[in-house]
């Protein structure tokens, strides 16, 4: 297995590795941010998840095409406006879709599951109609496409950088709103008692619509960063959406902080044994692993102590 | 004369509302005069015929079949301009195989069964394609399938019109290594019938020349990440890339190759690509896939007048900033090769049409001229084209003549 390569090799090896080891975990973080606030705050099973990161991605495209026609002097910058428009409209359909569906589902886990994945047909019908059934792909303003140089073999792609800096912003971002802000601390106490919340007079209904839209948001936020790597197709979010899920139960679903845990375990894993095993066997081997550890403990990595 | 042009009322009169039922469902056997063009009770009338169009509208695939669904519309609505097929108009039934296999057999049989379609022109996936075929071969039904696909499969009941695996393969290979020195390869493609037997019929005509596979990868449909294996790429340095990926993975893999460094318009490691088409492109953008090369048989640039004619005509019918890939075209030639055998036989009848295949030709083809085969593949040029910023493939390289038709290559039976 090592036997091919001599040593500055490998140590190129593990060097190229471990940094797409990084930007697969900064996307894992990304996609399942998201997530883990509705699922693991609110016990909402959303199916559409994929489908808001899609609208995301959709916008992107949108004001990219809106900076090439009308502001092309500011195209460089485009895509941090874009991310934030995309923030923007998933956190809304969030809100919206809130408001219309998932309140009078709460509780009923089972039953989110059933309306979501409807959700998530009618969204993609609905991409389709608007945006036709091709994928789009968006184009990167020059700086944001090439690659510092580090030694011959070692070359560090800027988009990937710029991944993981969002997402480290993301995370710190949500990290203080959820624990170190008053309204993180009333989301935390609906969490995990919400009649005794309401009774000191938090307005559980306010805190769950801005939990949710909060969770689409994110997703919106992670969308449009896809559009540096992937094209976009009204079904594209279906593929994001095992992986994610993926994480953020093997993180333990209430815990944040378990599901940057295992997106950083599962994206190294996988990034190692791709390189010395087949794309195919190393996403076999990480499910199987995957599955091991959560039989051994079901709450996932980093289970929230509560008495029961 | 007068008995023949039974009023409908009349009819009712003399078999009855039974009668009735049966001439109905039946497709008007014994009283049509389209009986000496038509034995076998298909959807024919005096001035009508009815066909099948049977692709995925909606589900993953329908990002690629739109393109195939586009074509075939405008070779029908041609050819009715022109007056039809033996003088009867062409009305299609288009059916959704919604990206499901199950799904695309079953309606395929509603169309041979209950609407006794002609024809059938339809799928793209090989698994729907697979589908279909014993449907196909129950019913004694004909299916004009137009995606290139790997090979190995013969059946009386489909017309390939697109490209078998030897025909973009086996061409393109020589060439890289007649005109571009290529000595060694990696293989790479999405995990499934298609790239794996495509790279293995690769392979082996690469190590029958005493050339090397460094390299040989797949991963699954729809994998966005493709860092490990450009690392491994850029490690064992081989002169060619030969790429199978399909669908939206080739954006993730063109932006990451050209994030990591990897100058596709320089020669060394020169990409080879027999997936990426002029609608992928839209998807990947110009400039991540400028300056690799595919092997297809047609490109939208083909600089020949029946091609001129044919994107003014497609552009005319769907839209200017449409683009025309190599399935699409392919599409666009089932309806014609079908006008010109039924036609050559004189008949709708499939068992008459089968017999006059062989030699069967279409000289208005975009593509320029292609001939039917008795394997029912299509006898036609293989051509390189080198991806261009704008979107476009330029045409570097064509076999001087026709390539035959090799559905199953020596050693691979």
């Amino acid at each position: 297995m090592f036997a091919d390569y001599s040593m500055p090799e490998l140590m190129s090896i593990f060097a190229m590795q471990g940094f797409a080891g990084l930007s697969l975990f900064s996307i894992f973080v990304l996609m399942a941010l998201g997530l883990a606030i509705i699922f693991g705050q609110m016990g909402v099973i959303n199916m559409a998840h994929g489908e808001f990161m899609i609208l995301g991605a959709y916008t992107t495209y949108l004001t990219a095409g809106l900076f090439e026609n009308v502001l092309p002097g500011l195209y460089g910058i485009y895509f941090f406006v874009a991310m934030f428009l995309a923030f923007i409209a998933s956190a809304l359909l969030g809100m919206l879709v809130e408001w219309l569906m998932i309140r009078h589902l709460y509780h009923r886990p089972l039953d989110t599951l059933l309306a979501t994945w409807g959700l998530s047909l009618i969204l993609q019908q609905a991409y389709r109609s608007i945006f036709g059934a091709r994928e789009v792909g968006v184009s990167l303003p020059d700086w944001m496409m090439g690659s510092i140089a580090v030694t011959d073999l070692v070359e560090i792609p800027i988009n990937g950088v710029i991944v993981m800096v969002l997402t480290l912003v993301i995370a710190t971002l949500v990290y203080l709103l959820m624990f170190r802000s008053g309204w993180g601390r009333q989301v935390r106490a609906v969490v995990q008692n919400r009649p005794m919340a309401e009774a000191v007079g938090i307005d559980t209904g306010k805190v769950d619509r801005i939990t949710f839209a909060l969770g689409c948001g994110i997703a919106g936020v992670a969308g449009a960063a896809f559009t540096m790597i992937g094209s976009t197709g009204p079904t594209s979010g279906q593929l994001y959406i095992v992986d994610t899920f993926l994480v953020v139960v093997f993180g333990g679903a209430q815990s944040l902080l378990g599901t940057i845990a295992s997106a950083f375990t599962i994206s190294q894993a996988q990034s190692t044994m791709e390189f010395f095993l087949s794309g195919s066997m190393a996403k076999v081997l990480t499910l199987l692993v995957v599955v091991g550890i959560l039989m051994l403990r079901p709450q996932g990595l980093f289970a929230l102590k509560v008495r029961r | 004369m007068t008995r023949a042009k039974v009023t409908a009322p009349g009819l009712k009169r003399r078999l009855g509302w039974a009668g009735l039922l049966a001439w109905a469902t039946l497709g008007l056997p014994g009283i049509s005069a389209a009986d000496d063009v038509n034995s076998t009770g298909l959807a024919v009338t005096e001035d009508t015929v009815k066909v099948g169009i049977l692709h995925s509208i909606t589900g993953t695939m329908a990002i690629s079949e739109t393109g195939s669904v586009q074509a075939e519309k405008l070779a029908i609505e041609q050819i009715n301009a022109q007056g039809g097929v033996l003088g009867r108009k062409i009305e299609y039934i288009q059916e959704d195989g919604a990206s499901d296999w199950p799904t695309f057999a079953e309606k395929a049989r509603k169309l041979l069964v209950n609407d006794k379609v002609a024809t059938v022109f339809g799928c793209w996936t090989s698994a729907s394609r697979k589908a279909v075929l014993p449907v196909f071969e129950q019913y004694n039904g004909m299916l004009y399938y137009p995606t290139f696909y790997e090979g190995l499969e013969q059946s009386p009941n489909v017309i390939y019109t697109g490209q078998e695996a030897t025909q973009q393969i086996l061409a393109s290979i020589d060439w890289v290594v007649k005109e571009k020195g290529a000595k060694t390869f990696y293989l790479l493609g999405s995990d499934y019938i298609w790239p794996r037997t495509s790279n293995k019929i690769a392979r082996k005509h690469i190590e029958k020349k005493g050339l090397k596979v460094v390299g040989e990868e797949y991963y699954p449909l729809g994998h966005t990440q493709f860092n490990s294996v450009i690392n491994k790429i850029k490690l064992r340095k081989p002169d060619v890339i030969f790429a199978s990926v399909v669908g939206g993975s080739n954006v993730a893999f063109y932006k990451q190759l050209k994030a990591a460094g990897i100058d596709l318009t320089k020669e060394k490691p020169l990409l080879l690509t027999i997936s990426v088409t002029e609608d992928e492109i839209l998807g990947i953008g110009g400039e991540n896939v400028e300056g690799a090369y595919a092997s297809m048989k047609y490109f939208q640039s083909l600089d020949n007048p029946n091609n001129a004619a044919f994107v003014k005509a497609f552009k005319e019918r769907w839209g200017d900033d449409i683009v025309i890939g190599d399935v699409t075209q392919a599409a666009y030639l089932g309806p014609w090769l079908w006008k010109a055998a039924v036609e050559e036989a004189g008949s709708f009848d499939v068992d008459k049409i089968r017999e006059v295949f062989p030699g069967i030709e279409l000289k208005t083809a975009p593509e320029g001229y292609v001939r039917i085969h008795e394997n029912h593949h299509l006898w036609s040029k293989a051509r390189i084209g080198q991806a261009q910023k704008d979107g476009q493939y330029k045409v570097v390289y064509e076999t001087e003549d026709l390539m035959e038709p090799d559905p199953f290559p020596e050693g691979y039976k």
